[in-house]
């Protein structure tokens, strides 16, 4: 890591998701929880940032359509921005109690779709917001403040 | 309670060893939910379900979950046996249903995952 990227973004990716797509379902929040990792994150973030992207991916692969997981780690903040092109988000205010799922029989025979996606981001989130459009899509972007400067670990 | 402890007492055949069975298991999240084990599951905790598939072992990755245990002695499909290899999880089949499963444990002093953290 030299000056420059500690300065600004230390590091980005991105990872493309597909409704249905359950084979590589939680790939992206892995390997976004393995970079957090190596960067050195406190522990509580990491298990904090990797749920909520985790949860925010199954969205995505549930009910969106298609979409795609960005993330980015400054030394302040690590942004989480999911964007889907599905059928958007009705009534934001039931998606967001704890229970209350459109989810179809065959996620739940999956072990989704139990209501608790949203209320879960929020709950490990420092920063939330929901921008849906019905027809057209939704955006999630999902901050954690870092308290700590983030320190590789050495062996 | 070591995992090795668990798998004799619900007599589990070991698919993947993960850390080894010597690690310690805290506490249980018995769910079929995988929400809930996100919602609710803690570091070091042992996940029961009767899912058979991949998202399991990626919700104990998330989680810091070291060990699941299959209930029902369902079968254990490669793709699961294999990511549970990748990223050194521990998985153990009983044929024992969650409901059994969980209650032998109770009575052997083990607690959920809600209750352990509202005695800590």
């Amino acid at each position: 890591m030299n000056i420059n990227q500690i300065d600004n973004v230390i590091r980005e990716g991105s990872f493309q998701l597909f409704e249905g797509d359950f084979t590589n379902a939680g790939a992206a929040s892995s390997e976004l929880k393995n970079v957090l990792k190596e960067i050195g994150v406190d522990e509580n973030v990491i298990r904090r940032a990797s749920i909520a992207a985790f949860e925010a991916e199954m969205n995505v692969i549930i009910h969106g359509v298609a979409g795609t997981l960005f993330y980015s780690i400054t030394k302040e903040e690590i942004r989480i921005t999911v964007t889907d092109i599905g059928p958007g988000i009705p009534d934001i205010n039931l998606a967001m109690q704890e229970g209350y799922s459109t989810a179809p029989d065959w996620v739940r025979e999956m072990g989704w779709g139990a209501g608790m996606g949203l209320p879960n981001i929020k709950k490990n989130a420092d920063s939330f917001t929901i921008d849906t459009v019905l027809g057209e899509g939704t955006t999630l972007e999902i901050k954690f403040y870092l308290k700590y400067f983030p320190l590789p670990k050495v062996d | 309670m070591k995992l090795s402890e668990i798998i004799e007492i619900v007599s589990a055949i070991v698919i993947n060893e993960g850390k080894g069975t010597s690690i310690e298991i805290v506490s249980v999240c018995g769910t079929d939910m995988m929400s809930d084990a996100l919602r609710y599951a803690i570091k070091d905790a042992m996940l029961i379900t009767s899912l058979n598939q991949p998202q399991v072992i990626r919700t104990a990755e998330i989680v810091d979950i070291p060990a699941v245990l299959v209930v029902l002695g369902k079968p254990i499909p490669y793709d699961m046996a294999n990511l549970a290899k990748e990223k050194n999880i521990a998985l153990i089949s009983t044929k024992y249903s969650l409901f059994t499963s969980c209650g032998i444990l109770y009575q052997h002093g083990i607690r959920s995952c809600l209750e352990h953290q509202s005695n800590r």
